[in-house]
């Protein structure tokens, strides 16, 4: 085979190039049409797509969390406000190693176990994108520290919020309660637009109960960030509505005096206006600093409060639970002329022990030996056991029941406040229900003196006093005096407490009763006589001391101490003035004192007093203590 | 000595005041440099110093074309031979040790940093068309073998360095002139068959960089990274979608503008050009890169010997290869691999030596009506 070596051929291979380079040029015409095909998909098909996702990429909402509405009592006088602080925030997906980071971050900014654990709860429900709050008020120290490391944080962030403020502290804690962090239940439960950036709710007191008031609505920013998230412009904003100012019906000067006058001594005090159902005080003691809980209370400090054997996170006043002793003797001593079973002036002998026939066990008077005969007035100035233990029999527990009642005992007063306890009404359907067994009629003859299965709120007493001063009149009590949209707006006032028309068939009944009241303080045998001495207005007061009798056996309990004693027993104590026309009605009980008449009633007259003060009245404080 | 600089002057004055110029070609550049430094400054967010670098550039690059433009092919085919083997060393020499972030590409000069890599974007063509415009044509298997010898190695000097954009610009510019050469249909078909043959062999190679192989992957499915790999796709595909028809405006594109679209000066300035001037404007871009290829590739046919037009022929179709690749990246069709647009993506080497290959043509175009028997 011969092969003959190729030759040039210039004009072929021309020919060659100018149909190889055409052909090239139909192929590159075809894959640039290619591209251009795709660019239609994406630029004219998918455009709206894309746009959106282009939107998604810069704008981010940014919400304004509403700042909380401030709380006043009916003075004016601060209770609760924002002051500004500031937090460290995290957004997750900005941090590359979540754990490092911490670590590295807790030696620039002390981090507690509890911000940790908080904070990781809160991640594991957030989107990466969203900051999660790390450390809730930091110092300056603090700010001022992680501003020179801020560069080694990518994601994290100082950021300016406005916190709760109680200026008042303990003082009005069991009034206010406290806000919170919102919890996993919170959550689920709260509208997402409502609180979209806000970390705190209220938990309990007034901060709760008015929450929806208090909150506001939140506003928002549409704000375009760069790829690090950098906010560069407001496209869009709209402010927050703040929530509204609350005004109380307390007065912070009648707390003050009343909380003073406990001196530390657990128990409650509660003072209404009883024309209107108003609380003019409320107070429970020991209290708790509110301000610990707002940025998360710490575990040690949640666990001394528990650990309290005093119980200072307990409201007495709502949710502590008394036997109200004699306290009820006024009440049943109307329900008995109401019910056309006594006249004013009949009378019964006390001979200090009292018999039901046919039996052994004998039901006793304060006094030994009796004080004699004594018609209605002296019975309540007195509390003379006796008298009441036949009204209750002649009663019967049915109408007793029905009649105290009336009063609101063995249900919650209705006030403007979160849980409250609704105390026992002791009625057979009661104790049917509660045990499954009979009523003996010995347990009504000492539901005559408020013991047995009696249980009562000092809240409850309370309402029932304002009941009885107003003749039968029952409003719910109330907190809530006005609310305010803004600084300087006009105060709208709230809308009345629920009334109740009387009940009161026959004025001069009541007027009776409110003379052995007045009795009590007054007279010369009065249970808390002297009290009244230099208080410019009739008081009409009661006495109660609850538990005084031994639980197992009917005699006196010989074995104990008056400290022991006292440390059993509750003094209760309750008053109205001026007695004819009364304007503020006045509960204290007293868990620890030994009676009602001299350990309770100061506490009150101190209460009456900064009410006196207040309208002008002479300031003659209390010299004589009264007797027990 | 006077007479030198007299020369010298002559000469420069010539050169600027009758440029050996296609005029069509020259307006078409002119236009393409004018978009560049447009999109440009929109994607630099008005940074003067950037935009006055690429103008420097532009300039430097188109006096070198000016200058390229006088030079003769002949002479070019004469000295093709020497420039492959001096660019081909110095690829060695980066190899050895070069520097730059990740990749060795630069070699510094002291007074200039360039990458060699960019030189073979010239030589190699001239390398292949050098050869085979000395062998008969259609070229057989002993030339396909030779022309694949010299392919092959620097594009395995550029693609280890790692750049596989510049490797596939390289090699493809070189393909192109064998293709442009006659090469028969039957011998393309057997080449290609080979080579998706080889395809999946090369894939699971250790030649293939690990990251090379997630950019495919990526391409593929690129939300199953969204802040890694495939985040420059999807901000990428972003910024192009949300253009529309119209375009949000000039620096009214928000994708570069607050920088989710990454590298939106360089390899992704396109999408930052679909974002902001939409399809009409990238229509019309398009067409203007398509009118510069057919113009080159005119100009390559109408070359006065084989040499000539295997050499133009290659640098129009490369051409192409950079619009087709980067736009093909941007859109999400194509894998990322650093491939410049063309006179509009910022940096330096990749404007000079595009400028530098059109001056080339400009010579051809130039020199075609001379009569030369050596053909």
């Amino acid at each position: 085979m011969l092969r003959r070596p190729a030759l040039k051929d210039p004009r072929r291979e021309h020919a060659s190039f100018r149909a190889r380079a055409w052909i090239g040029y139909a192929l590159i015409l075809l894959a640039l049409s290619g591209l251009l095909a795709r660019f239609f998909w994406l630029q004219v098909v998918q455009h709206q797509e894309f746009v959106t996702r282009a939107n998604a990429n810069r704008i981010r909402l940014v919400y304004l969390p509403p700042p909380r509405g401030l709380i006043y009592d009916r003075n004016g006088v601060l209770l609760a406000d924002n002051v500004p602080a500031y937090r460290l925030e995290v957004v997750p997906e900005r941090v590359p190693h979540m754990q490092a980071m911490l670590q590295q971050l807790a030696q620039v900014v002390p981090l507690s176990a509890e911000d940790l654990r908080r904070f990781r709860d809160e991640l594991a429900q957030q989107r990466p994108f969203q900051s999660v709050p790390l450390r809730l008020k930091l110092s300056e120290d603090e700010i001022a520290r992680f501003a020179i490391n801020q560069w080694r944080f990518p994601g994290v962030a100082v950021v300016p919020y406005l916190m709760r403020n109680y200026p008042q502290g303990k003082l009005f804690a069991h009034v206010l309660g406290y806000v919170g962090r919102i919890d996993e239940n919170e959550q689920a439960r709260l509208d997402p637009e409502l609180y979209a950036g806000t970390l705190q709710i209220g938990k309990s007191g007034i901060e709760r109960q008015y929450e929806t008031l208090l909150h506001g609505k939140p506003g928002y920013e549409l704000v375009e960030v760069n790829v690090d998230q950098r906010p560069l412009r407001v496209l869009e904003r709209v402010p927050p509505t703040p929530g509204r100012n609350l005004y109380l019906s307390i007065d912070a000067r009648l707390q003050q005096a009343g909380e003073a006058a406990f001196a530390g001594r657990p128990g409650a005090a509660v003072a209404i206006d009883p024309r209107n159902g108003q609380v003019l005080a409320l107070v429970s003691v020991p209290s708790y600093d509110p301000n610990l809980f707002v940025s998360g209370i710490s575990d040690a400090d949640y666990r001394a409060l528990l650990d309290d054997p005093d119980k200072p996170l307990l409201n007495r006043a709502l949710r502590g639970l008394y036997p109200p002793g004699s306290t009820v003797k006024p009440y049943l001593a109307l329900g008995g002329l109401e019910l056309g079973l006594r006249t004013p002036q009949d009378t019964v002998d006390s001979t200090g022990e009292f018999y039901l026939p046919g039996q052994k066990r004998g039901y006793r008077d304060d006094q030994r030996g009796g004080v004699g005969r004594v018609a209605m007035v002296q019975a309540i100035e007195q509390s003379v056991n006796t008298y009441f233990y036949k009204l209750a029999l002649d009663m019967g527990i049915d109408r007793l029941a029905t009649w105290m009642g009336r009063f609101g005992f063995g249900r919650p007063s209705g006030i403007d406040l979160p849980a409250e306890a609704s105390g026992v009404l002791p009625s057979p359907a009661w104790k049917r229900a509660t045990f499954h067994q009979p009523w003996y009629l010995g347990e009504t003859v000492i539901a005559g003196i408020g013991q047995g299965y009696w249980v009562v709120t000092p809240l409850q007493l309370a309402h029932a006093l304002a009941t009885l001063a107003d003749h039968g009149v029952a409003r719910a009590p109330r907190l809530l005096l006005a609310e305010q949209s803004g600084m300087g707006a006009p105060r709208v006032p709230a809308p009345p407490a629920p009334v109740t028309p009387s009940f009161a068939t026959s004025v001069p009944d009541w007027d009776t009763v409110v003379q052995g009241m007045v009795g009590v303080v007054n007279g010369d045998k009065g249970t808390a006589r002297g009290l009244g001495v230099g208080f410019p207005y009739p008081i009409a007061g009661k006495t109660g001391t609850a538990e005084r009798y031994s639980r197992t056996t009917s005699a006196y309990d010989t074995h104990l101490t008056n400290a022991q004693l006292a440390a059993r027993h509750r003094a209760l104590f309750e008053c109205f003035t001026p007695a004819a026309d009364p304007r503020i009605a006045v509960v204290v009980v007293l868990e620890h004192g030994a009676w009602g008449g001299s350990a309770a009633a100061p506490i009150a007259r101190r209460i009456l007093d900064a009410w006196a003060r207040e309208r002008g009245l002479p300031d003659t404080p209390l010299t004589q203590a009264p007797p027990g | 000595m006077n007479v030198t600089l007299a020369r010298l002057r002559h000469a420069l004055l010539r050169m600027i005041v009758r440029p050996r110029l296609d005029l069509p070609l020259a307006l078409a550049l002119l236009l393409l440099a004018g978009v560049g430094l447009l999109t440009l400054t929109s994607a630099a967010d008005l940074e003067v110093h950037v935009i006055v670098a690429q103008a420097t550039r532009f300039v430097l690059g188109a006096l070198l074309l000016l200058a390229v433009s006088r030079v003769p092919p002949v002479r070019l085919r004469s000295l093709t031979p020497w420039l492959y083997a001096i660019s081909t060393l110095l690829l060695v020499v980066v190899a050895a040790l070069g520097e730059g972030r990740g990749a060795h590409r630069w070699l510094n000069l002291g007074v200039l940093r360039f990458q060699p890599s960019e030189l073979l974007k010239l030589t190699m063509p001239m390398m292949v068309a050098w050869y085979l415009a000395q062998r008969p044509l259609p070229p057989r298997w002993r030339d396909m073998a030779v022309v694949g010898l010299l392919i092959a190695v620097p594009a395995v000097l550029i693609a280890k360095q790692p750049d596989l954009g510049t490797a596939l610009l390289v090699a493809a510019a070189g393909v192109f002139a064998l293709f442009l050469s006659g090469l028969a249909w039957w011998r393309i078909g057997v080449l290609f068959g080979s080579l998706v043959l080889a395809l999946p062999i090369a894939w699971h190679s250790r030649f293939i960089h690990q990251y090379q192989r997630d950019r495919v992957l990526t391409l593929l499915h690129p939300e199953s990274d969204p802040l890694g790999t495939g985040w420059h796709i999807i901000q990428s595909e972003i910024a192009v979608g949300s253009g529309g028809w119209f375009g949000k405006g000039w620096h009214q594109g928000t994708q570069s503008r607050l920088e989710f679209l990454p590298e939106h000066t360089t390899d992704f300035i396109f999408a930052v050009f679909a974002e902001e001037f939409g399809l009409i404007g990238v229509i019309l871009l398009v067409a203007l890169y398509a009118f510069i290829i057919g113009r080159c590739l005119w100009i390559a046919v109408n070359a006065r010997d084989t040499y000539s037009r295997l050499l133009g022929g290659a640098l129009a179709m490369s051409f192409f290869v950079y619009v087709m690749v980067n736009g093909g990246m941007i859109t999400g069709i194509l894998p990322v691999v650093g491939v410049p647009l063309p006179l509009v993506s910022y940096g330096g080497t990749s404007a000079v030596s595009l400028l530098t290959g059109f001056g080339v043509l400009m010579s051809i175009h130039a020199h075609r009506k001379l009569v030369d028997s050596r053909a």
